[in-house]
Formats: C-alpha cells, sequence, structure tokens
C-alpha cells in the first residue's frame, strides 16, 4: 500500500528527469567542450568568463541588481503584510489581490506599461515636472534605478505572501505581554514582531531575490541594450553570437550562483526559526 | 499622563509610518495596470496618458491585427494543454509526497520546486541543446513540455497545501465505512482538496500564457506566442493596438482573478 501512494509521484519524476534533468547535464557537459559537436574536454570556456571583466562584471552587477530590488520589496512589502495581519479578513483579501494582480498580469503587458509611465513625457515625469520637482524629466527607463522600480513592483507578491503566513501564526499575546511590560510599538516591533517573522521574511527574501534576478523580460524590456544582466547575456551568447558552449557556461555559472545564494539564504532561516522557538 | 500620550504617540507614529508605506507601494503595484487600461482606449495615435480624448478604435483595429491573433491562438493552446498535464501530474506527485515521509520524495519535491527558483532562460536554453543533440528540432509538444516544467510547481505548492489541511482522520472514517481507495479518493479527497489545486491549475495557466524564456527558445519558426510577438510590437514600433492588446489581457487576468477568488479562493490558496 505504501509503495503504490510512492507510485503517485512516478509520472512527475520521469518527465522532470527526462525534460529537465538530462537538459541540464547536457548543458553541463557542452559548457566543458569548445565547440557544439563536443570533442575534447576543456574549461577554456570557465577560463573565459572569469579572466574577462566585462563578463564577471556582468554577474556582479546581476548580483546587486537583485539585492536591490529585493531590499526596497523589504521596506515596502513587510508594512503591508504587518498590516494585512491585522486587517478583517474582508480587508485582508482585497489588499491581498491587489498585490497579487502584478505577478498575475502579463509581464510584457506590465512592462509595456511602465514603458508608458517612466518614459521621457511619461506619467511619472509630468508629475515631477508638474510639481516643479525637477527642471528637466528625470531619465528612468533603460536605467538601473528605472530596473529596480519595476522589478520591486512585480515581486513585491513574493515578498508579502510569506511574511504575512509567518506574521499571522505569531501568538498576539506575545505583543500584547511586551506592551504591558512597557515597550512601545516600535520597540515591540523591533524586538517580538520582527524577529519572529524572520523565517518568513527570509523566504520572501529567497523568491524575490532569485525573481529578480532571472527576470529576463523586465531587466531588457526597461533596461535596455545597453544594460546587461545575466539572463540578457546568455541571450545574446546563445542566439546573437550563437556560441553555445559559452553560453552554456554563463548558464551554469548563473545557475549555481542562484543556488549558492538560496542555500546560504535558507541555511539562515532555518537558524532564524530556532531563534523564534516556534 | 506622560506615559500615556508617548504610548499613543508611539502607536500613531508607528501606523503612520507604516501606512504611509503601504499606500506608496500600493499606488505603484496599481498604477501600471490603471494606465494601461486607460490608454487602450485612447482616441490618438500615439501612447500618450492622459489621452485626448476615449475611442474602441484601437480594439476594433485588433479585429485584423491576423498575426497577434494567430499568437493570441497558440498561446492558448500551449497554455490549455501545459494546465492540463500539469495539474493531473502534479496532484498526483503531491498525493505521493503529502503520504510519505521516504527521504527520496523530499529529494524529489525539492527537485520539482527548483524550476521556480532557477532562471527559466537558462533551462529553456539547455532545453533547446538537448532536443538538437537528439536530432530532433523545436515543436509545439516539445514547448509544451518545456512548459509543464516551469509551471508544475505551482500546481504542487497549492496542492500539497490543501493535503495538509486535510484531517488523516476523515479518510480513515471513509476507510473503516468500507469505502475502497478511488473511491475515498473521488468522494473525499478530491472535493476537500479540489480549491487548491484549482488555484494551482489558475496560476500554471497563467505562467505558460505568460512564459518568454522558455517559449523564445523552444517554440519553432512557424509558431509564434503571443508575449514574444507583443515584446517585439513594444521594441520595433511602439502600436497604440499592443495597447489594446494588453487592456484585453488585463481585462481577461482581472475576470480570471475574481472568478479564481469566487471559486478557489485565490487569495487565502496563496498565503
Amino acid at each position: 500500500m505504501r509503495v503504490s501512494d510512492s507510485m503517485l509521484a512516478l509520472p512527475l519524476t520521469a518527465i522532470f528527469v527526462a525534460c529537465f534533468v538530462a537538459p541540464l547535464a547536457v548543458l553541463l557537459l557542452l559548457s566543458l567542450h569548445g565547440d557544439i559537436s563536443m570533442t575534447g574536454w576543456t574549461l577554456g570556456n570557465y577560463a573565459k568568463f572569469f579572466t574577462d571583466r566585462f563578463n564577471y562584471s556582468i554577474l556582479v552587477e546581476t548580483l546587486l541588481l537583485g539585492l536591490k530590488a529585493t531590499l526596497v520589496c523589504l521596506i515596502f512589502g513587510f508594512p503591508i503584510a504587518w498590516l494585512c495581519s491585522r486587517a478583517s479578513p474582508r480587508w485582508q483579501s482585497v489588499l491581498l489581490f491587489l498585490v497579487i494582480l502584478p505577478i498575475l498580469t502579463s509581464v510584457v503587458v506590465r512592462t509595456f506599461s511602465w514603458i508608458v509611465i517612466l518614459g521621457r513625457q511619461g506619467v511619472l515625469n509630468q508629475i515631477v515636472l508638474g510639481l516643479h520637482l525637477s527642471h528637466e524629466p528625470l531619465r528612468l527607463l533603460y536605467t538601473e534605478v528605472g530596473v529596480v522600480i519595476v522589478l520591486a513592483q512585480v515581486q513585491m507578491p513574493l515578498m508579502v505572501l510569506p511574511i504575512l503566513a509567518v506574521l499571522s501564526k505569531i501568538d498576539p499575546n506575545l505583543a500584547d505581554a511586551s506592551r504591558v511590560l512597557g515597550a512601545g510599538e516600535w520597540r515591540t516591533l523591533w524586538r517580538v514582531t520582527l524577529p519572529l517573522s524572520l523565517p518568513g521574511v527570509i523566504a520572501g527574501c529567497i523568491l524575490t531575490y532569485s525573481a529578480s534576478i532571472t527576470a529576463f523580460v523586465t531587466q531588457s524590456l526597461i533596461g535596455g541594450a545597453r544594460l546587461i544582466y545575466m539572463p540578457l547575456h546568455i541571450y545574446q551568447q546563445a542566439v546573437g553570437a550563437n556560441n553555445w558552449p559559452f553560453a552554456a557556461a554563463v548558464s551554469i555559472i548563473f545557475m549555481v550562483t542562484v543556488m549558492i545564494v538560496v542555500a546560504v539564504l535558507s541555511a539562515i532561516g532555518r537558524r532564524s526559526e530556532t531563534y523564534g522557538g516556534a | 499622563m506622560a506615559a500615556r500620550s508617548r504610548i499613543r504617540w508611539d502607536r500613531l507614529s508607528l501606523l503612520f509610518v507604516f501606512g504611509l508605506l503601504s499606500a506608496i507601494a500600493l499606488v505603484f503595484l496599481i498604477a501600471p495596470t490603471l494606465i494601461v487600461l486607460i490608454t487602450s482606449f485612447t482616441a490618438s495615435q500615439s501612447l500618450k496618458f492622459p489621452p485626448d480624448g476615449l475611442s474602441l478604435q484601437w480594439y476594433a483595429a485588433l479585429l485584423d491585427a491576423d498575426q497577434m491573433q494567430r499568437a493570441a491562438w497558440n498561446s492558448l493552446v500551449v497554455a490549455f494543454w501545459t494546465t492540463l498535464i500539469a495539474v493531473v501530474l502534479g496532484t498526483s506527485a503531491a498525493l505521493a509526497i503529502a503520504r510519505s515521509r521516504s527521504p527520496w520524495l523530499r529529494a524529489a519535491d525539492t527537485l520539482f520546486m527548483s524550476p521556480l527558483l532557477l532562471p527559466a532562460l537558462a533551462f529553456g536554453f539547455a532545453a533547446l541543446i538537448f532536443i538538437n543533440r537528439l536530432g530532433f528540432t523545436p515543436n509545439i509538444p516539445f514547448l509544451v513540455l518545456g512548459h509543464v516544467i516551469v509551471c508544475v510547481p505551482f500546481v504542487l505548492r497549492t496542492t500539497l497545501a490543501s493535503l495538509s489541511q486535510l484531517d488523516p482522520a476523515i479518510l480513515e472514517a471513509s476507510k473503516s465505512l468500507g469505502a475502497g481507495r478511488l473511491m475515498t479518493f473521488r468522494r473525499i479527497t478530491l472535493p476537500l482538496i479540489a480549491s487548491g489545486v484549482s488555484a494551482g491549475g489558475f496560476l500554471a495557466f497563467m505562467a505558460s500564457f505568460d512564459n518568454v524564456p522558455v517559449s523564445l527558445f523552444l517554440a519553432d519558426e512557424r509558431t509564434e506566442m503571443l508575449p514574444i510577438h507583443l515584446w517585439q510590437q513594444i521594441e520595433t514600433n511602439l502600436d497604440v493596438r499592443t495597447a489594446a492588446a494588453s487592456g484585453l489581457i488585463v481585462m481577461a487576468t482581472l475576470l480570471l482573478m475574481v472568478l479564481a477568488e469566487r471559486f478557489a479562493g485565490l487569495t487565502r490558496q496563496m498565503r
């Protein structure tokens, strides 16, 4: 009986082995060869990446971009989750609906809308010029600031949902106790609520970070051709330059980097769970 | 007295700061959707916002946009098959994972969820190399399989969440009353997890319909997918028809979201 239960996972496992594990294995193999016919092993593709400033600075820029977008998501996402957790069920649904809306709207549509907003004659610049906050239109499209704004908007639900899940499980008596003992709201937030919500915060950071650094469409449409991040770099090497082995190596480097970041953050997350004593 | 006013001030300042941050975030979250909707009804030839006048002309122009219509149809067909396969395989795998403590299935769970975190573009490229090495060229069935890989985590996650809410005592009761495994599944388990499964299916459908990184590599040259077609429109000639198509997608998304909220409690399932 036990055995037959586990069998239910077999079809999906088979598909994953054939369509996910096998392609990634071939990707790894190709990255260790100099040409597409795979003759002769080499580490040349990796050497090329790490010795060329142009290449490794793209990796660094991508990792920093993810950090900035994640921080913006956290600064705005935590308050939303906090308000959500205290709202009545009806308002909670409304708030969540608004938070989830962008992630379900087609990414190309969303990005298109941002081009209308961030452009030279866009909505944001009309407001800025109308309020005389600046003498000339701000450059937002094709800049990193623009990319960070759009990424933060798109990935916000990935931050809000895990934090909310943890916040709504925290015993409200703990915050009350903290207040009775004389701590103000800010102190309670800082010393009680925030530490207890750390597992959710970290889960949110993992999701927003990996989604931000891999967001090919947003990065390339808002960033334009001059701001190159890892996904666009892979695409350009694979399709533009038609250098498959090198593109494969860049893909592997990028994937391994994402896995390392996720592993480190999850390790921190596991430690924070014991910290909360939950 | 002083202490009480300090506490009130403390409370108000926290509510003010958090309220303000949330309000700013909500404006940024909603504005793009509203602006794209309003712009799509513009009467002028440009994407100026706010528009000078309103009209339905760009929606009417969509009726003649053959290429865009074909692309939309292709995307719908692929999303349909992807969702069907992802829901069947994802639900059945979720049943196995939820009922078992085996380390193998834990590992399989991690494997199934990994497409959510790993760069989809790298996977799309890997799949193209793989197909190429096997001597095939990209086609629609390969594209659907690729989409299944990146969409199945959504089904798996919501289904596992609703399975964890399922009281095992109910299953025991069903069994002791003489129901077979299939009957218990059909009459007890399935109805109780249906909203989780459908919320996951909805998310998988949206993810497939919207997918760019995998389609970019796995769609064959004759098959154009809607998001990629729209992308090219945005990059080459920023045409107001794109705004109308976007408006249509936004309205369909909102409608589907409201339905998913009504029937599957979408916001509850995503928590």
